[in-house]
């Protein structure tokens, strides 16, 4: 953390940048291109979560969003040639826009109707030592759940995608 | 040292860039025609709780404040698994039909 007014600057480019990352998945033409916007939009959201002061979770949303969960969006693309590579929609994009907005309109009235208890609590500094220690020692059991849980999703995702014997996939 | 940060970006702003983030990744996500491009909405949403939660753990008053931070690290675990799992069948689907379409990919149409 560098000075005050630099974090509050920050948190308002990267809020804009972000917000206009996400808007251009939702709008720009190609499906590739979306891709890049969203890995932008992710890169954006680890910047508000350092002025948030979380640090650690900044860097595994780095590692898991940006690069992890963005290369298997291109490759799910790759893979997937003979498909529609256009962004379009459906015919539901205006009800969906509807629901979105109802949506943003409750979330905006609750959190500002909302008395909230603010802690003036200075910053965290370094989160990665304390953070481990909340996974093994209160949160051991969905810690060891959630290592289950990846396990699984890993063998589910290669038994997905693996050529049945026999078949002219 | 005071902490100007909680004076000059209140949580409400926070929680409003959590709001919008959100409200796009829903309208992607219902909206989108690639089965791929539903999932990125699905990302987007996950990514606005995640910033709610965090603006939480920095902000409200808490016994463990640390404790959204956790949270946010079990979304994103979840979140891969969830990547991983859609994408994959996202492939599987393509390989029988050639298509990636919702409005083709109709079977449990009544």
């Amino acid at each position: 953390m560098i000075n005050d007014t630099g974090i509050v600057v920050a948190f308002y480019i990267l809020a804009a940048t972000t917000v206009g990352c996400a808007l251009m998945v939702a709008f720009v033409r190609e499906l590739v291109q979306a891709v890049l916007f969203l890995a932008l939009a992710f890169v954006g959201i680890a910047g508000i979560y350092i002025v948030l002061s979380a640090d650690f979770v900044a860097v595994v949303q780095v590692l898991i969003y940006a690069g992890a969960v963005a290369v298997l969006m291109t490759f799910a693309v790759m893979l997937t040639p003979a498909a529609d590579r256009k962004n379009s929609s459906t015919a539901f994009w205006a009800p969906a826009a509807v629901l979105a907005g109802l949506v943003l309109v409750i979330i905006v009235f609750v959190s500002y109707d909302t008395n909230w208890q603010i802690a003036n609590r200075p910053q965290f500094g370094a989160t990665a030592a304390a953070l481990g220690e909340a996974l093994l020692k209160p949160y051991v059991v969905p810690f060891e759940v959630a290592s289950v849980l990846l396990m699984t999703a890993m063998v589910g995702a290669i038994v997905l995608t693996k050529e049945e014997e026999g078949e002219d996939a | 040292m005071p902490d100007i940060l909680l004076a000059s970006v209140p949580l409400e702003h926070v929680l409003l860039l959590g709001g919008i983030l959100f409200a796009i990744g829903l309208f992607v996500a219902l909206s989108k025609r690639n089965a791929i491009g539903i999932l990125m909405g699905v990302e987007l949403m996950l990514n606005a709780v995640n910033v709610t939660l965090l603006a939480f753990s920095r902000y409200v008053v808490s016994p463990r404040p640390l404790d959204g931070q956790v949270f946010a690290v079990f979304v994103i675990t979840v979140a891969a698994a969830e990547a991983a799992v859609a994408l994959a069948l996202a492939v599987s689907v393509y390989k029988h039909r050639e298509t990636l379409n919702i409005d083709e990919i109709d079977l449990l149409r009544w």
